[in-house]
């Protein structure tokens, strides 16, 4: 991965403000899902239970981690898979180009891509000839359009029907007859994806869950396609993050009912497909782990930021956030956009590198609020914003202000003296009993806002008027 | 009982008449009002901001001035949000034993004006009186950080006159953020702009709220865009009575 910084957020954001189309399809998205969620989630008495038992699973094992991950490796071992370890992207993407190379195979079929796109997978595939074919409905229409994904769970959430009649015309249904019906566009993927299917040699898979005690994989998916992915071929390759991790199978019962809620609004998932190693004679007949750290384990020695490990990429905080539903996924610069973004992949590439992304929300709490796994969102982002601050240079503008505001409020001396300083100094910028224009900093505020200027009167000033008159 | 009033800075140098109201309020329901005239800021915008380091003079300076007081009650919510939810963070990022313990007497006796009426009180009719169409924005802070809950719309509905319609999407952020306005202005701008749609969509001629931070925001933009509806703080609307109207 390079490691040059991201593309400022207010940048990124106020270029995809401007575009109407995109603003109408997140709000007609994360409204739709919103609500979905909203409903289901309230038909459990024992919501708020699940999401503790969720939240102390996974604080449990990130403080075994080490043991578990050796727990898993052993399961997989036994029954018949293999397990590979990577340091970081360009460590995994070797590992699997190596393996896909052994089998001779040009060609792979890929389901639940977040973590491969992480570590940018198909482009290393590509640059070793290797052709990878995304087979989730979504992660396909954005990869015939050449565009990375706006959202973790539906990464084309920027598209619309239209859109994706236009895209499919140009690509994989040249010169067929093809409406906007979702229908027909479902029928075009489905006669496209059939044939990559049924002559793939090698799947390529993330995973939601492992279980380190069986060593099972588990994959919740909509389509059927993910099934396909992981019965069909020969050899079967599964990247995940290493925080992904279940200590017993009895844990999806927790996990199982938070995630399809939280993420698609529905009470179960449509498809959930669950493996252990190889079967002889049934399914893949070769079955690899690839354990990704990729920075997991820097984050992990963050006591306040390591909460971020437990996200089971539900996406509720995406649906939830009034800046993702205004900016979309693109403004992040990551695979892992919204709140749960903006306190991931900082941390995972280095807060020097992002950091604006620690600011790219109000505080309004509502991740926190949703989130199935109790991921305070907010106090990660604080703390992030902590680390900013004390990484960047202490002469700059905003720590200067910063710093001799905080000398002027330690005391009721130096702060009355500022309250009048502004009182005075406000004159120039008032016109007509209002403030529309400010310099500096500020202007982002009086660009669209007025301002009611400073009173004659402060509350401190009217209380010791009235103390004077001795009124109560 | 006896108040001591957390005016806020905001509050004191921008909206002296938020703290005037509180007080007026305050009284007439037969408390005693005390202001200690040495506080000044929370420092909720240097801790929010990444200052955290920066904020503890201000949470030891905040502390030392309400140390005897009984009760202590604010009109805002994000102002008391910040010291329930955030000074104990910042007396551990201070590592000073003290703090940690001062801040932890220090919280229990701090409450947002609309939770202390409802919830410590246990009054929802304080004898208010306001003929207008009004419509309440529940701001973030209140919500999710203190967790008021309907106690604003229990003391708005007990008011006499009060013509209270709904807002739509009323749980969802202004926009505002501290510095987020500033840092991020456009996406704020986006965030307001839907805010200000909603509240036009109640022909209110008054935005209510907990926080004058945020009727600030959405007040600023109403009235850039010459919309005709006044913001006005709970307290305002709480301190009005028909004997002072007529």
């Amino acid at each position: 991965m390079p490691s040059r910084s991201l593309p400022m957020f207010p940048q990124t954001a106020k270029k995809a403000l401007t575009n109407s189309q995109l603003r109408r399809n997140l709000r007609k998205a994360t409204t739709t899902i919103r609500d979905k969620r909203a409903a289901v989630v309230s038909e459990l008495p024992d919501w708020e239970a699940l999401r503790a038992a969720g939240s102390t699973i996974k604080a449990h094992v990130m403080r075994h981690l080490d043991d578990y991950l050796l727990q898993l490796e052993a399961s997989v071992q036994r029954a018949g898979g293999q397990v590979h370890w990577a340091r970081d992207a360009s460590e995994a993407n070797r590992i699997i180009t190596k393996i896909v190379q052994d089998t001779g195979a040009d060609r792979v079929v890929k389901v639940k891509s977040l973590t491969t796109d992480e570590i940018h997978l198909n482009q290393a595939l590509t640059k070793a000839g290797i052709r990878a074919i995304e087979t989730d409905l979504a992660e396909l229409i954005i990869q015939l359009a050449g565009e990375p994904s706006s959202h973790i769970l539906v990464p084309a959430i920027h598209k619309n029907r239209a859109e994706i009649r236009d895209l499919f015309r140009q690509t994989i249904a040249q010169g067929q007859d093809l409406t906007d019906d979702p229908k027909q566009l479902a029928a075009a993927a489905r006669h496209y994806l059939r044939e990559q299917f049924l002559s793939a040699q090698v799947a390529i898979s993330g995973a939601n869950f492992a279980i380190a005690e069986t060593g099972t994989i588990c994959v919740v998916e909509s389509e059927g396609n993910g099934r396909m992915c992981i019965t069909l071929p020969q050899t079967l390759i599964t990247v995940m993050g290493i925080e992904k991790i279940l200590p017993a199978f009895q844990d999806l019962a927790v996990f199982l009912q938070l995630l399809p809620r939280s993420s698609t609004g529905e009470r179960m998932n449509p498809y959930t497909s669950l493996w252990t190693g190889v079967t002889p004679g049934d399914g893949p007949q070769a079955f690899h782990l690839v354990l990704l750290d990729n920075g997991r384990t820097r984050v992990l020695a963050d006591e306040v930021g390591r909460q971020a490990l437990h996200c089971i990429r539900c996406s509720a905080c995406l649906n939830i956030c009034p800046v993702y539903a205004r900016v979309g996924g693109h403004a992040y610069s990551s695979v892992y956009p919204g709140p749960i973004g903006a306190i991931l992949t900082p941390q995972l590439l280095g807060i020097e590198r992002a950091k604006t992304l620690p600011y790219a929300s109000s505080l309004c709490g509502a991740c926190y609020e949703v989130c199935p796994v109790k991921i305070n969102i907010p106090e990660v982002l604080l703390h992030l914003r902590g680390e900013v601050t004390r990484h960047a240079s202490p002469l700059n503008p905003e720590a200067l202000a910063m710093r001799e505001l905080a000398y002027i409020f330690a005391r009721q001396q130096r702060y009355e003296r500022a309250q009048r300083l502004a009182r005075r100094g406000q004159g120039i910028f008032v016109r007509q009993g209002v403030i529309n224009h400010l310099p500096g900093m500020l202007s982002g505020w009086t660009a669209a806002r007025d301002l009611s200027p400073v009173p004659k009167q402060s509350f401190r000033d009217w209380w010791r008027a009235r103390q004077k008159e001795g009124q109560p | 009982m006896r108040v001591a009033l957390f005016i806020t800075c905001f509050n004191d140098t921008f909206f002296p008449h938020v703290g005037i109201a509180t007080t007026q309020l305050l009284e007439r329901l037969g408390l005693s009002v005390d202001f200690p005239i040495a506080q000044t800021c929370c420092g909720q915008m240097h801790f929010n901001t990444g200052y955290q380091r920066e904020s503890i003079p201000l949470v030891q300076h905040f502390v030392e001035v309400f140390r005897d007081s009984e009760v202590i009650v604010a009109p805002s919510a994000s102002c008391v949000g910040m010291v329930r939810e955030l000074y104990p963070r910042a007396a551990a990022i201070s590592g000073d034993k003290a703090l940690i313990e001062d801040v932890e007497q220090l919280i229990p006796r701090v409450y947002e004006l609309s939770e202390f009426l409802v919830k410590r009180l246990g009054v929802t009719d304080v004898g208010a009186y306001y003929p207008h169409r009004v419509t309440y924005h529940p701001t973030c802070h209140s919500l999710r950080v203190l967790h008021v809950g309907d106690a604003p719309l229990q003391l708005l509905r007990a008011v006499k006159g009060i013509d209270l319609v709904e807002l739509p999407n009323a749980r969802e952020c202004c926009g505002f953020g501290g510095t987020f306005a500033i840092k991020n202005a456009d996406t704020s701008l986006a965030m307001l702009s839907d805010k200000m749609r909603c509240v036009l969509d109640t022909s209110a001629e008054v935005l209510c709220a907990a926080d004058t931070s945020c009727l600030m925001h959405i007040g600023g933009g109403l009235h850039r865009q010459r919309a005709g509806v006044a913001t006005v703080h709970l307290a305002e609307i709480l301190a009005r009575t028909e004997s002072e109207v007529a």
